[in-house]
């Protein structure tokens, strides 16, 4: 049996349903986007985790020139590996039907008999090539999508020189490639980056590798010292022209996911919980002036004997039963919102499959914080209720003193009318609490700012990397080193407008015990297509001698401008030596390092060489162009800029501008949530003075500027509030949100200010409009005949 | 009905009460003594402000007194504990007030089983609705109630507990004078059948010929006593 008191608070719950949704609304949005975040993460790092084993993604990897076939032997038996399988690796330029750039394709070897050790394929559609036919490839799904590729096609495709027909007899995908980037490119292009499986035979007759091989994976025994193999497999490698093994942790695929998923976990970790904490600040702000109401009840029932226990309870159940709603909101909301962020990232990180399981700990804690956030506010409300002697508690709160301040003396408020003075007269005499009503406001605005700021943020990040520090139209990156006057041979190419070369080495850059594998570019001296690029300081030149690195860098390595690093190349004859740190330059993508070309070329000993150039195309024949490089011999890649721009911005609107998107509209639903139950909460407290006024003669259009007035000039004083403390939170977070993949610049358009701005007028306009219609309802008899 | 020789169920010592509002000192009650015995029913006179309402919140638990005592059956109440007050309220006060004061969430019935589901010896909340002739409207919101129904229900709601006291200030002060006969009738069965010791607050002069005894206030005091000979019965009233 229900007791009175329990029946009670049904009724009323349900009495208040608008105001107990809006206020549940809250409380899930912060739930919600903090469960979002939390499953997301654990969804993505299990389901990697999963698909890593089931396809034996290998431990360690390394690439070389050519290696003749027995030291596959030698390799197996370096300690501690447990799997070791050699293969050819090589890249060639395709021709897509329908298709005017030339697209860059990685060619991988399959073994000739038997299934592949590690990386094995996950055969998305017909099947695996047949060793007896040398034509036939298999091609990544997300490559096959995006030219619609299907068994049974065909295609042509420059190998060595040489152009191919090439047939599909399968897609799939591999655990290598769950990012699939092109050499030199900053997000996977499936356009113009594909990834090919042949023959290992029929690639080895391809490329001139027979009985030899150029790329060896490993996978390790547990316990097994990664740097120790490393080590061993680069002393095996290097007289075969060895460009220095490195770990899991260093493949570009894996690479760019475990980046991508730490800067989830970054983001996880600061936006959600900026917006719980706003949400509990709102909530604890609300439910206290709700309770606040509940001043003459808890009074009576203080009468009838019931102790402070028992009342404190009692509303404790009301404030559990709201924030039990908003969790469970929340948690619906946040698990199907989890589910659906993870098919996406799934869909972009290629994973043939995906384990959503999201655990306890996700809902426990957001849970738990929303509601001991809502329970705080009540409570504390509530102990101040029952403080009070039950004759006082019942008494309406005596009639609050007002004074005639210095304001009201002069001219200006004279001319004021008297409802007008009773709103101002309200806002300064109850200052703490105008400013908390404001407050709310603000934060909602704020979180609502320090969301779109990351459309501001990415926008100039883009146009920083793409537009301000970036000249050329494309870059052409060689397969092999190539010598200078290539670039002369390159810039009377017809339609190209002008060349500049640049070089790539593969490095190790230590600074004491600190070690991080970064190559290194050799940017000649007056570069102007592609120089080094300070954010602020603009171009800058690169000195002569020693080496330029990027902030980001410089903090991982633990070094200042100034400090010698160790610089060892993983190429050519390996040089190894110390350099000095010429400058520090500031970047948001990545961790780059520069040196001067021809000291580069210096120390590296391969003579005056290039591994590419940036061109500059003239509009009017890039069509030829292309054409062209499709068969030129020697090409790795070709990256258009512009194609550059599109990818990043068409990755961005899948994940980040997503995230954004939800962060956008659960900003409006806090700044909703709020401003309703202000204005509700102020109809309740005095619907007996508004009551008074109509009898007095007042229209309902006066009585409701009388109400809402309030609530105007209160959201007035929050825009600029929210807009300092929105300004703060983005700050905090682009300072917070730092990955070696890119940081993020603290940029706010004006225009965002006033948008969030318009988004926080446009919510009490409509919650104004709502309960105005009450207002319209007041029956004036029963307001003034009892209490309220 | 009053029996001289009962005993003395309420007492009060020197009661005074301070109120501090701003720089203003507002005393309320000014040395008050009085006491209640068994069974009396006394009706409380004055203007307002006179102190009635400040002596029955103390009488009744709901307030404290700046200085003085209160002895219940004997045994002073301790007013400086929170829970004690708690306990004598819930044991053996029952209030009524001017404006009711039901929870407008909860039926006649569930206003009344608030009280009896706390109380130690309860009668049922549909025989108290009935004692003031309420029965057939047990189910209903007090909204769906006239003003004097709503007062019977607040007066079940106070004596379903069986009280040793019951404390009614203005009961009748928002009503028309046909309800307010109804209300002080069920006030009187209660006194009478049940023998609770009734203590009324009015400003309303003619209630006074219903009481055993009439104090009259004014300005914080006490200040005659009256004894009425012959106890009239609300219907004969008219004001």
């Amino acid at each position: 049996m229900m007791s009175s008191l329990d029946r009670k608070l049904l009724r009323e719950l349900w009495s208040l349903k608008a105001q107990v949704l809006a206020i549940a609304l809250v409380i899930a949005s912060g739930t919600a986007l903090l469960i979002m975040a939390l499953t997301t993460i654990e969804a993505l790092e299990e389901t990697t985790a999963a698909y890593y084993e089931r396809t034996r993604f290998a431990d360690v990897f390394a690439q070389a020139k050519r290696v003749p076939e027995h030291l596959g032997r030698d390799i197996a038996e370096i300690p501690g590996v447990r799997l070791a399988e050699t293969r050819i690796v090589e890249g060639a330029i395709l021709d897509m039907p329908g298709f005017a750039e030339p697209v860059v394709a990685q060619l991988l070897s399959l073994p000739e008999r038997g299934p592949e050790l590690l990386n094995t394929l996950v055969i998305r559609s017909g099947r695996l090539v047949d060793p007896t036919r040398p034509d036939e490839v298999v091609v990544s799904e997300p490559f096959a999508e995006a030219h619609r590729l299907k068994p049974g096609d065909t295609f042509a495709a420059v190998l060595r020189g040489r152009k191919r027909a090439l047939h599909v007899v399968g897609t799939a995908l591999s655990p290598e490639f769950v990012y699939a980037i092109a050499p030199g490119g900053l997000m996977p292009d499936d356009e113009r980056f594909g990834i090919l499986w042949m023959g290992h035979d029929a690639l080895a007759a391809a490329f001139d590798l027979k009985a030899s091989f150029n790329s060896v994976s490993l996978s390790l025994l547990p316990g097994t010292d990664e740097k120790d193999v490393i080590q061993r497999l680069d002393g095996l490698l290097a007289p075969f022209g060895g460009v220095g093994a490195y770990g899991r942790a260093d493949q570009t695929s894996n690479w760019f996911l475990e980046s991508e998923i730490a800067q989830q976990k970054n983001m996880s970790r600061i936006m959600p919980t900026i917006f719980l904490a706003v949400a509990a600040f709102l909530t604890n702000m609300v439910m206290a002036r709700l309770i606040e109401t509940e001043r003459r009840e808890i009074g009576l029932l203080k009468a009838f004997g019931y102790g402070n226990l028992a009342i404190g309870w009692h509303y404790a159940k009301m404030v559990l039963v709201i924030g039990t709603v908003g969790v469970l909101i929340g948690s619906l909301l946040g698990a199907w919102l989890g589910h659906w962020n993870t098919e996406l990232y799934t869909k972009f990180y290629r994973f043939p499959f995906l384990l959503y399981r999201p655990g306890p700990a996700g809902f426990v804690i957001a849970g738990a914080i929303s509601l001991g956030a809502a329970l705080a506010g009540s409570l504390a409300t509530v102990r101040r209720a029952v403080r009070l002697a039950p004759a006082e508690a019942m008494l309406p709160p005596s009639p609050p003193i007002y004074r005639r301040s210095w304001a009201s003396q002069t001219a200006l408020a004279g001319a004021l009318d008297e409802p007008s003075r009773m709103i101002l007269r309200r806002i300064v005499r109850w200052p703490v609490r105008a400013f908390l009503a404001s407050l709310g406001l603000a934060m909602s605005m704020a979180v609502l700012i320090m969301a779109l700021q990351w459309v501001d943020a990415i926008d100039s990040l883009a146009e920083t990397a793409f537009e301000r520090g970036q000249h050329q139209d494309a870059t052409v990156a060689f397969n092999d080193l190539q010598p200078v006057d290539t670039v002369t041979d390159f810039a009377n190419l017809p339609g190209v407008l002008s060349a500049e070369p640049y070089r790539h080495a593969s490095a190790r850059i230590s600074h004491g015990h600190i070690v991080e594998r970064q190559g290194i570019i050799g940017v000649p001296a007056g570069a102007v297509l592609s120089p080094v690029f300070d954010v602020e300081r603009g171009v800058v030149e690169v000195p002569s001698g020693g080496v330029m690195i990027s902030r980001k860098l410089a903090e991982l390595l633990n070094a200042r401008a100034g400090d010698t690093v160790t610089v060892e190349l993983l190429e050519g004859r390996q040089a190894r030596l110390t350099l000095p740190v010429a400058q520090i330059f500031e970047t948001y993508l990545g961790t780059p390092a520069y040196m001067d070309m021809a000291a580069l070329n210096r120390i590296a000993g391969d003579g005056r060489v290039v591994s590419g150039l940036h061109i500059r195309v003239d509009a009017r024949s890039r069509r030829n162009l292309l054409e062209k490089l499709k068969d030129v011999p020697n090409i790795a890649s070709v990256l258009f800029r512009q194609a550059a721009i599109d990818t990043f911005y068409k990755t961005m609107g899948e994940t980040i501008f997503i995230f954004i998107g939800f962060f956008v509209a659960f900003s409006v639903t806090l700044s909703v949530g709020v401003t309703y139950n202000s204005i509700r909460i102020a109809l309740s407290e005095r619907a007996r003075e508004l009551a008074t006024l109509r009898v007095l003669g007042f229209s309902r259009w006066e009585i409701s500027y009388i109400l809402l007035g309030e609530a105007g000039i209160l959201t007035w004083i929050a825009i600029p509030l929210g807009a300092a403390i929105g300004y703060g939170l983005a700050w905090y977070m682009t300072s917070a949100f730092e990955t070696e993949l890119y940081r993020v610049p603290l940029v706010l358009r004006d225009a965002t200010y006033g948008k969030a701005a318009l988004i926080a007028l446009t919510a009490t306009l409509i919650c104004a409009a709502i309960v105005r219609r009450r207002l319209d309802r007041l029956d004036l008899i029963a307001v003034l005949k009892t209490r309220e | 009905m009053e029996n001289k020789a009962s005993a003395i169920a309420l007492e009060a010592h020197e009661l005074t009460k301070i109120y501090r509002m701003g720089a203003v000192e507002v005393h309320a009650l000014r040395g008050v003594d009085v006491e209640f015995r068994e069974g009396e029913l006394v009706v409380l006179l004055g203007p307002s402000g006179s102190g009635k309402s400040t002596l029955l919140n103390i009488l009744g638990g709901l307030d404290t007194p700046t200085r003085g005592t209160v002895m219940f059956r004997g045994q002073p109440v301790r007013m400086d504990s929170e829970r004690a007050l708690n306990l004598y309220r819930r044991d053996h006060v029952g209030f009524v007030f001017q404006f009711y004061n039901l929870i407008p969430s909860l039926t006649a019935r569930e206003n009344v089983s608030l009280v009896t589901e706390i109380a130690r010896n309860p009668m049922s909340p549909d025989e108290a609705l009935s004692i003031v002739g309420l029965g057939d409207r047990i189910d209903h919101f007090p909204a769906q109630l006239s003003g004097g129904e709503q007062q019977r229900v607040a007066i079940a709601r106070a004596i379903a507990k069986r009280p040793d006291l019951l404390l009614c200030d203005e009961p009748t002060g928002a009503l028309d004078s046909k309800t307010g006969i109804l209300v002080l009738e069920a006030i009187l069965t209660i006194n009478r059948e049940l023998g609770t010791t009734t203590a009324l607050i009015t400003h309303n002069a003619v209630i006074a010929e219903i009481a055993n005894r009439v104090l009259y206030f004014a300005d914080g005091r006490i200040v005659e006593t009256r004894q009425n000979a012959v106890q009239r019965v609300p219907g004969e009233l008219a004001w």
